[in-house]
C-alpha cells in the first residue's frame, strides 16, 4: 500500500490502465521540466546561481532561466569540456553554476574535466545530465546515457541524484543549489507520471519508502529499491504483487551517493527477497551501490533489474522499456523469479 | 608599472635563486619535470616580485590577482617561486612529491594556500581562468555581497604550455574568451617548442600561433620570455587592452640556465639522469646556473 508519509499524488494509478505511457492521467511531466522550474526558483533565492548550456537551451529546459536572468545565463556553444571547466572557474569565484547538456556528453565527454577541476577541487558546481536513460527514445544509443551513474558515483566528493519525477527534480534542484559540494543530477526527456507532491519529503541522502509492505505471517516479503522515472512502473508492479499476496516495499533511492545506508539496510533486513530497478546498466549503478552495501554489511542475495550490458537503440520510450525489461510485466516476472531462486 | 634597472637586477637574481632551488628539489624528489620549470623561471620571478598583486601573508586576499597554472607539471617553478616570495620556507621545497607533502606532484588546490586550482591534466586551465574572469564580470546588486570573492578589481592570469594547444579544450576556451571579450584575462604561453615525444612542430604543428589567436579575437604580444623588461612591458600593454583578452606569447628556452640540457626535449621530465637531474648532476647543474648568471 502507498506509504501515507510519502504524500504521493492521488491519481498516480488512474486511467490508461495505470501505465506510465497511457491515458491523460496521472499528471505527466519530464524530470528535465522540473529542473527548469527549480533552477529559476533557485535563481530567485540566490543571486550566485548561474546556468550554462552547450547549445541546448530547449532540451535542457533552461529557457525560462535565460529569460529571467539574462546576465547569469552563459551560452557555451557545442563545447562540453569547456562547459565543465568554465563552470569550475565560476564556482571557484563563488558562483553556483548549473551546467547542462545531454548526459552522454556531460558527464560522458567531460568526465576528466569534472574529476580534476570540480571533484578534486571540491567546488560547488552542479553537472546536469539531460536525456539520461532509455526514455531519450528515438535519438538512439548515442544519446541514451546508461553509464552516467557509474562514472559519477566513482568520484570522491560527488553527490549523485536521480529524480523520479518532475516535482522531485524541482526539489532536488533547489536542494543542490544549497549543498555546497559537487553534484551530478540526471534527468530524462520523456514526460512521465508525477508521483510525488509538494508535501512529499525530499532531502539529499534520505531515501523515501513509497510503498509499504502489508506484512502477514507466513507470506514472503520483497524489498524493491528503485531510482528515476521507472519508479512508476515499480509501483504498478508492487500493486500487482500485493494483489497476488506478495508483500512488497518500494523505496525511492533518489540519492545514489551518498547512499542512505540506514533505510536500505532496514528495508532489506525485513525482506526475504531484495531487488533493485534502474534505467541504467546493471553494472555500477544503483544495483551496484546496493550490492556493495549489502555484501559488506548484511550479505543478501540481490537481483539487479536494469540494462543488461547492452546499448540502447531508437524507438518509442514505451517500446524500449519493454525491450529492456523495464515494463511492469517484466518487473513483476523478474521479482517472482528472484523469489523462487531462494531467499537469504 | 614602470621598472627600474635595480628592480630588473633584483628579479634576475630571484630567477637565478629560483632555478637553483628547482634543481635541488628535483634531485631530492628523484622525479618530476626540469625543462619547463627552468624555462619559466624569469617570468615567474617577474610575476611574483613585480607584476602580480598578491600577499604571501594573506593568500586568500580578495583583491589579489588570480594566477591559474594550466600546465601543472611545471609546478617546481611555481613552488620554488612561492617559497622565495615567502609563502612557505624554502626547505619545504625539498618535500616535493613526497608522501604527506603539500607540494604534490601536480598542484592540488586545497593542499597549499595560494593555489587557485588543481592542474596537471592539460587543456583545462585556460577555461577555468576564463570562467573565473567571466564570473567576476557578472553584474551583482549594489548591496550584494553574494559574488563570493570580495573585490572584483583584479586580473586573471593563466600560464599555459604550447603543447597543451593540441588539446581541444584549450581551443574551446580561446573561442569562449574571445566571444566574451574578457579583457581581465591575460594568458602567458610558454612557447618552448618541446613536448614529451619531441619538438612540437614535429609532433603536431602549432604555428602560426599568433595569427590563430588574433583570428579568435585576442590581442597578442610576442616576447622573449627571458627578458624581464619585455615581459613587464607586455603586462603593461595587456592592462590597457579593452574588449579583448591578451596572449603574451613568451618564447622561452626549455632548460634555460643549464646549457647542457637547453632545448633538449628529453629533459621535459622523468627520473634521475633521464629527465631530472641525478644526484651526480646536481653540482654540475648548479655550477652551470652560477656561470650563466654570473
Amino acid at each position: 500500500m502507498l506509504n501515507p508519509d510519502a504524500h504521493l499524488a492521488l491519481n498516480i494509478f488512474s486511467a490508461g490502465g495505470g501505465s506510465a505511457f497511457g491515458g491523460d492521467n496521472p499528471d505527466k511531466a519530464a524530470t528535465r521540466e522540473g529542473f527548469g522550474k527549480g533552477v529559476v526558483e533557485a535563481g530567485k533565492i540566490d543571486e550566485r546561481v548561474v546556468v550554462l548550456t552547450a547549445d541546448l537551451i530547449e532540451s535542457t529546459n533552461v529557457g525560462a532561466f535565460q529569460k529571467e536572468f539574462p546576465d547569469r545565463f552563459i551560452e557555451m556553444g557545442v563545447a562540453e569540456q569547456n562547459l565543465a571547466t568554465v563552470a569550475s572557474g565560476m564556482a571557484a569565484y563563488g558562483k553556483i553554476p548549473f551546467f547542462t547538456s545531454f548526459a552522454t556528453f556531460n558527464p560522458g565527454r567531460n568526465w576528466e574535466q569534472i574529476r580534476t577541476t570540480i571533484a578534486i577541487n571540491n567546488v560547488h558546481a552542479i553537472c546536469c545530465g539531460m536525456h539520461a536513460g532509455l526514455l531519450t527514445g528515438q535519438d538512439g544509443a548515442t544519446h541514451q546515457a546508461l553509464e552516467d551513474i557509474a562514472m559519477m558515483r566513482a568520484l570522491p566528493n560527488m553527490i549523485v541524484i536521480s529524480a523520479c519525477d518532475a516535482e522531485e527534480a524541482r526539489k532536488a534542484t533547489l536542494a543542490a543549489a544549497k549543498v555546497g559540494k559537487p553534484v551530478y543530477m540526471r534527468f530524462a526527456r520523456e514526460k512521465m507520471p508525477t508521483m510525488t507532491t509538494a508535501e512529499t519529503p525530499f532531502e539529499i541522502g534520505k531515501a523515501n519508502v513509497l510503498w509499504k509492505a502489508k506484512v502477514e505471517s507466513g507470506k514472503s516479503k520483497v524489498a524493491v529499491f528503485a531510482t528515476g522515472p521507472v519508479l512508476h512502473n515499480v509501483l504498478l508492479a508492487a500493486k500487482q504483487l500485493e494483489e497476488e499476496g506478495v508483500a512488497t516495499s518500494v523505496t525511492n533511492v533518489h540519492t545514489i551517493k551518498p547512499l542512505d545506508e540506514e533505510t536500505i539496510l532496514r528495508e532489506a533486513a525485513i525482506a526475504d527477497t531484495v531487488v533493485t530497478v534502474e534505467e541504467h546498466q546493471v553494472h555500477g549503478g544503483l544495483g551496484g551501490a546496493i550490492a556493495e552495501l549489502l555484501s559488506q554489511k548484511a550479505p543478501t542475495p540481490l537481483t539487479i533489474i536494469g540494462v543488461q550490458d547492452r546499448f540502447g537503440q531508437s524507438g518509442e520510450a514505451r517500446e524500449l522499456y519493454e525491450e529492456y525489461g523495464l515494463g511492469v510485466s517484466h518487473i513483476v516476472a523478474t521479482i517472482k523469479k528472484a523469489m523462487s531462486r531462494g531467499t537469504k | 608599472m614602470s621598472i627600474t634597472d635595480a628592480e630588473v637586477k633584483n628579479i634576475e637574481a630571484k630567477a637565478k635563486a629560483i632555478r637553483e632551488t628547482i634543481i635541488e628539489m628535483l634531485v631530492a624528489a628523484k622525479s618530476g619535470h626540469t625543462a619547463g620549470p627552468l624555462g619559466m623561471a624569469d617570468i615567474f620571478a617577474a610575476l611574483y616580485f613585480h607584476v602580480l598583486k598578491h600577499d604571501q601573508k594573506n593568500p586568500d586576499w580578495a583583491e589579489r590577482d588570480r594566477l591559474f597554472l594550466s600546465n601543472g607539471h611545471i609546478c617546481p617553478v611555481l613552488y620554488s617561486t612561492m617559497a622565495h616570495a615567502g609563502y612557505f620556507p624554502i626547505e619545504e621545497c625539498m618535500t616535493l612529491r613526497k608522501f604527506g607533502a603539500r607540494l604534490q606532484g601536480h598542484p592540488e588546490r586545497d593542499m597549499l594556500p595560494g593555489l587557485e586550482s588543481t592542474s596537471g591534466p592539460l587543456g583545462s586551465g585556460l577555461s577555468q581562468a576564463t570562467g573565473y574572469a567571466l564570473a567576476a564580470r557578472i553584474p551583482v546588486k549594489e548591496s550584494s555581497d553574494s559574488h563570493g570573492a570580495g573585490d572584483r578589481n583584479f586580473r586573471v592570469y593563466c600560464i599555459t604550455s604550447d603543447g597543451e594547444h593540441q588539446e581541444g579544450n584549450t581551443w574551446e576556451a580561446i573561442m569562449f574568451a574571445g566571444k566574451y571579450r574578457l579583457s581581465n584575462l591575460i594568458q602567458i604561453m610558454d612557447r618552448n617548442n618541446i613536448q614529451i615525444d619531441g619538438r612540437t612542430e614535429d609532433i603536431m604543428p602549432l604555428e602560426p600561433l599568433a595569427d590563430k589567436y588574433r583570428a579568435f579575437n585576442w590581442h597578442v604580444i610576442e616576447i622573449d620570455g627571458h627578458n624581464i623588461r619585455e615581459f613587464v612591458a607586455a603586462c603593461d600593454e595587456a592592462h590597457t587592452i579593452q574588449e579583448k583578452p591578451t596572449l603574451i606569447l613568451a618564447h622561452t628556452i626549455p632548460g634555460k640556465g643549464v646549457p647542457q640540457i637547453e632545448n633538449d626535449y628529453r629533459w621535459h621530465g622523468g627520473g634521475p639522469g633521464r629527465g631530472v637531474p641525478s644526484a651526480e648532476q646536481k653540482e654540475p647543474f648548479l655550477e652551470a646556473i652560477k656561470k650563466t648568471y654570473a
